[in-house]
């Protein structure tokens, strides 16, 4: 027996099942991320700080990795920060083709340095042009949070990061 | 890292794949037993002769059947057997032949039949969605990421901190779908230029098509057994002489991405155990999972076969090619073979183990080999699997 693949006559055949699955999460936030969403409200990014090792965790953190120990104390890091990284991304969640490019990249927050392994680190949406991300510009940039007016505790609080220099 | 190195010899005597296709006729279930019943045939062997069954497959979603592990049993010869299923994202295939390793090396076992499966081609609209749910749903999943993000971000980070250009990571895709042109069993083989490449759809920029490897479904399995069992049935095992593997945390916003440590840990548990203390002149052929074609150069730096941001000069100067001094994907790997997940991180340790055993046909690179290793990656840059074998 050998296998073979679908030919495109037999595709227009497909049999497709289609169904909404009663299948609905209630997340909990816990401990640390209530915490954190409390903050975005407030216009505050709180971690959390393991003494130990002097890590920060943004997003907060109940509990240190390395040390296997609770951690030690709410702080609040800046909104400003670093860009690591930046992405333009051309396809949306469903890999449909969307015209204006979707801007997100990793900001590192301060206070850290660019010699850090771990530091406090968001995923984030960054307001700056296709062409900054092609030509690599934005990396390394310095950048601000924008918040929007009306926030309710959730990580879309920020609208995105700006470029701040 | 503190291990007993205390343990039996382990071998690979049989292997068998399917072919990797989109939208294969076969269920996941046919797959399977195609890639067994192989597998079985190539080591000699029969089903009453295994032991016990591992079986290896990603995210139960992208086949679109819960319980992945127990609905796959039956093909894979795990009927009242002991059977279980291993599951560390992309990571899995190499998890695959290092769980029957341990079956066998701690005595439990004397043959294994260990089989990986995945299918990607069912979900819909297309397989992306379903991986929307591998981010944390508080802090992640609310901005809508698609998973080619993270690894852009990934990719533009490695670039931007080694200062290395796209167009010369695009070598790799070049490199891997034409070694992919020797594999019969083979989805995406071609004879592209750096500039396809560059002008192929830009998904997430800096990946384009042709960065990425296809969606794919796909089988494999390996007959993996005690010294015993392979030296009666044949002359010429291989041996998995090293295996690593290790998670790093979820928090990938908040660590150096152009550099993978989960790999370095993996890499330097499977040395250890192997003897391997150079890696980049003791390792003959390689096969870094490449599921992007930056991430080839991003392992083999993991691996400690090129140092941090040299592995782009390496490949330049033709190191990974088929006839270079450390060929690096032979079969085509992921960009030229395809990626149905587990079963091409398993069809990577079974891609060294005919290059070892000197079976691999037209993909049999121009130098003697005599140590090889298959390495795999997965989740939220988080996992990675080592397997390291010799003849």
């Amino acid at each position: 027996m050998e296998v073979h693949y679908l030919k495109e006559e037999e595709l227009s055949r497909v049999y497709t099942v289609k169904y909404k699955p009663n299948a609905k999460y209630a997340y909990t936030a816990g401990q640390a991320y209530s915490r954190f969403l409390l903050g975005l409200k407030e216009k505050k990014i709180i971690g959390r700080k393991c003494n130990k090792c002097n890590r920060v965790y943004v997003p907060p953190r109940m509990y240190c990795d390395d040390c296997f120990r609770p951690t030690d104390e709410w702080v609040e890091v800046k909104d400003e920060g670093i860009v690591e990284t930046a992405v333009a991304s051309f396809i949306s969640w469903t890999r449909e083709r969307i015209e204006k490019p979707e801007i997100v990249g990793v900001i590192r927050l301060f206070p850290s340095t660019d010699r850090d392994w771990v530091f406090p680190g968001l995923f984030h949406r960054i307001c700056v042009e296709y062409e900054d991300v092609k030509d690599m510009v934005v990396l390394g940039k310095k950048v601000r949070a924008l918040w929007k007016e009306d926030r309710v505790g959730s990580i879309n609080d920020i609208e995105c990061f700006r470029v701040v220099e | 890292m503190k291990t007993n190195l205390f343990y039996r010899r382990v071998a690979v005597i049989g292997a068998g794949l399917t072919l990797f296709k989109r939208r294969i006729v076969e269920t996941p279930r046919e797959m399977s037993w195609v890639a067994a019943r192989k597998a079985l045939d190539e080591a000699g062997l029969e089903l009453k002769d295994i032991d016990c069954v591992v079986i290896g497959s990603a995210p139960d979603a992208f086949d679109g059947v819960h319980m992945k592990g127990e609905y796959l049993a039956h093909g894979s010869g795990g009927v009242r057997k002991m059977v279980s299923r291993v599951f560390v994202g992309g990571a899995t295939g190499v998890m695959v032949p290092i769980s029957a390793w341990y079956h066998v090396a701690s005595g439990l076992c004397q043959s294994v039949l260990a089989v990986a499966e995945e299918k990607m081609s069912p979900a819909r609209p297309h397989p992306q969605s379903v991986f929307r749910y591998i981010w944390d749903p508080i802090t992640e999943k609310p901005l809508n990421p698609n998973l080619i993000w993270i690894f852009a971000m990934e990719m533009h980070r490695y670039m931007y901190v080694n200062k290395v250009k796209k167009e010369d990571i695009a070598l790799v895709s070049v490199k891997n779908k034409r070694n992919a042109i020797n594999n019969p069993y083979a989805q995406a083989p071609a004879n592209i230029t750096v500039d396809d490449v560059l002008k192929s759809e830009v998904l997430v920029w800096p990946v384009n098509l042709l960065d990425v490897s296809p969606v794919s479904d796909g089988a494999a399995a390996m007959v993996i057994t005690s010294e015993d069992i392979a030296r009666r049935y044949t002359d010429t095992p291989v041996w998995i002489e090293g295996v690593g593997w290790t998670l790093d945390n979820t928090e990938w916003t908040g660590r150096e991405l152009a550099y993978p440590r989960y790999l370095e840990h993996a890499a330097r548990m499977a040395y250890k155990m192997a003897g391997i203390e150079r890696p980049n002149k003791e390792l003959d052929v390689i096969e870094p999972y490449d599921p992007f074609d930056y991430k080839e150069l991003h392992h083999i730096e993991g691996l400690m076969v090129a140092k941090r941001g040299e592995a782009v000069k390496m490949l330049k100067e033709g190191v990974f090619d088929m006839d270079g001094d450390i060929p690096s994907s032979p079969s085509g790997g992921l960009l030229g073979v395809g990626n149905p997940i587990a079963a091409a991180g398993l069809m990577k340790a079974i891609s060294i183990y005919w290059q070892l055993k000197g079976t691999a046909g037209k993909m049999q690179v121009k130098k003697p080999v005599h140590t090889g290793l298959a390495q795999a990656w997965g989740d939220l840059m988080q996992a990675s699997t080592v397997v390291v074998m010799r003849n």
